[in-house]
């Protein structure tokens, strides 16, 4: 479903602040799949999820989503194929419309719009049902601004504006980062309940190593730019905080032992 | 006293129909400061453009109504270089509108030929005309012949047809381009589009009330647009702080700026009639806005000291 061939990005190139944040990364995910993705701050997550939604441009490698090349489409022709959640709460929503505007938005996501005017029956109580699915209360405040929403019920809309239309891919970065630990844990089962009814493919970055390790059928963990660890099926489901912390640390003592070497 | 005070009155037809052309600019203005959030300095030329097209076509002989939608017409033209200077060049919208209206200067002189141009009310069939209001007045012209109510309709007109456009899908593609870029280019939204066709949109509109004010005086100048962004601004600002409360829907927010025009020519000729030097009318002007702009930017920061959503959803 998403092939990633080898890209590079390296931030402020031939200046003092040069900055390799992906190194020839490679990444495939198969339909269906949920990744988690784990890695230290400046590992190059967010970097990868741009890349991919076109927010950035890459500069070598190639990216294809279901067969289709979009290494070189502009972001917003990328949307149709897209559903995105983001780490700030604000940034998934307009504010300033209501939340049918929003939803209506999102509804289009990925077609031509049109001169047709204002929202049918039809279309309200099809929000009205997705709405009451949250389980938030918010289906009876369609008309409400969604700035005056709570990050938490903000994150929950955002993930069902991404996934109105079924998305080839559904990438959230770190989107439970700014809740609180409650808040956060609802979002995360609103989460896992979406992905699962709809089987989406998902790349979700989380710094929760628990989270990463209990949902998903594949880990994978950034270092510098690349992919360290990637496990799947059974390694994936006997996975533990320590056995994971292992394996980092393993990983620490093999790059000191290739630096020994190289120096000797 | 007394008879100053009916002075003032006298006044205030003319003031009220100067605030309703200006109002059709404060339209055009809040499409691009409140809609799109770019402050479009394009404005300032823009307004003389659409005077200066408008004189030229008329007086060259073409019908009223084919050098009304040519200025409307030019004013695209203004908003669609804005557009192409910031999305395409890269230009910041701030510097992209001085750059146009910089242009447009030269460019308006080279409409005109000169750096005034007539149009007599005796000569032409006009739609409005400060002659006719006065007419109206003294009660030989019928009342339906006022530019008072021609305005006020052409006025409606507009915010009818804006408010059916920006209900539908495209157009509510350009208000989500404004309210949150990031989330419009998610939802597959072509932003630069959305820009360019909102700066043109809101240019459109200015030239127009440029074409109006002409009528409205006799004469179009190559300055009458100097300000022009900051007599928009005003109104915007004060339609939305008397009216946010009340007015919600997007057709009355509309509304609100050309409310917010009209007050301001009315506070204006109440300066003037309390002989205040009318020189300092634009420094007065500069200082509302700026107080005006500064109370969203308190509020918030007061607000955001204690801001925390605790627990729960
Ligand atoms: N727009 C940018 N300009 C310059 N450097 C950036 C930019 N975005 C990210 N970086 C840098 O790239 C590296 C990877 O960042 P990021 O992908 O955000 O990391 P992560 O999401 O894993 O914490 C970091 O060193 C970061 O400072
Ligand atoms: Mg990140």
């Amino acid at each position: 479903m998403l092939d990633i061939i080898n890209i590079s990005k390296t931030f402020n190139k031939n200046t003092v602040n040069e900055n390799k944040a992906l190194t020839s990364l490679a990444l495939s995910i198969k339909d269906g799949d949920f990744v988690t993705v784990i890695g230290g701050n400046g590992s190059g997550k967010s970097t990868m999820l741009n890349a991919v939604a076109g927010v950035l441009a890459v500069d070598c490698g190639r990216i294809v989503i279901d067969g289709a090349d979009v290494t070189r489409l502009p972001e917003h022709r990328r949307a149709p194929y897209i559903g995105r959640v983001f780490q700030d709460p604000m940034m998934g929503t307009a504010g300033g419309m209501s939340i049918e505007e929003n939803l209506a938005l999102a509804s289009w996501r990925g077609k031509r719009r049109t001169l047709r005017w204002g929202l049918s029956k039809k279309e309200r109580e099809f929000y009205c049902e997705k709405l009451n699915e949250l389980d938030l209360g918010l289906e009876d405040r369609l008309t409400v601004k969604t700035g005056l929403l709570s990050g938490g019920q903000r994150q929950a809309l955002t993930l069902l504006m991404a996934t109105l239309r079924r998305p080839k891919l559904l990438l959230l970065d770190e989107h439970t980062a700014a809740l609180d630990p409650k808040t956060a844990k609802t979002v995360l089962d609103i989460t896992n309940k979406i992905v699962e009814h709809h089987a989406l493919t998902t790349l979700m970055v989380t710094h929760n190593m628990r989270d990463a390790i209990h949902l998903g059928n594949r880990l994978v963990m950034f270092d510098k730019g690349r992919i360290v660890i990637d496990l799947q099926g059974e390694n994936k489901r006997q996975l533990t905080v320590e056995k994971l912390l292992g394996m980092f640390e393993n990983l620490n003592d093999f790059d000191e032992f290739d630096d020994k070497l190289l120096l000797s | 006293m007394n008879i100053n005070f009916l002075n003032l009155l006298d006044q205030l037809p003319g003031a009220l129909a100067q605030g309703l052309i200006w109002g059709i600019l404060a339209i055009g203005v809040y499409l691009t400061y409140k809609v799109l959030d770019i402050a479009d300095l394009t404005v300032d030329g823009s307004f003389c453009t659409g005077g200066a097209v408008f004189v030229v076509l008329l007086t060259g002989g073409a019908p009223l109504w084919v050098a009304l939608v040519a200025a409307f017409l030019a004013g695209l033209l203004a908003g669609f270089a804005t557009g192409i200077f910031h999305v395409f060049f890269g230009i910041s919208p701030l510097l992209a509108g001085i750059l146009t209206q910089i242009g447009l200067w030269a460019v308006n002189l080279m409409i005109m030929g000169k750096p005034n141009l007539s149009v007599n009310v005796n000569h032409f069939r006009l739609l409005v005309s400060l002659r006719y209001l006065q007419e109206v007045i003294k009660g030989e012209r019928p009342w339906y012949q006022s530019p008072l109510l021609t305005v006020s309709l052409l006025i409606l007109s507009l915010i009818a047809i804006l408010y059916w456009f920006f209900g539908t899908e495209f157009g509510t593609g350009v208000r989500a381009t404004g309210s949150n870029i990031k989330m419009a280019k998610a939802q597959g939204i072509n932003t630069d589009f959305a820009k360019v066709f909102g700066l043109m949109l809101s240019n459109g509109m200015v030239a127009l009330s440029g074409a109006l004010l002409t009528q409205y005086q006799g004469f179009a100048d190559i300055n009458m647009g100097r300000g022009a962004i900051i007599i928009g601004l005003a109104a915007v600002i004060i339609g939305e702080a008397l009216l946010v409360w009340i007015f919600r829907n997007f057709a009355l927010r509309l509304l609100s700026s050309v409310i917010g025009a009209v007050i301001y020519f009315v506070v204006i000729q109440t300066v003037l009639w309390l002989r205040l030097d009318p020189n300092y009318l634009k420094l007065l002007t500069a200082v509302v806005v700026a107080v005006f702009l500064a109370v969203p930017h308190w509020k918030n920061k007061f607000a955001s000291l204690p801001a925390r959503n605790k627990g729960g959803l």
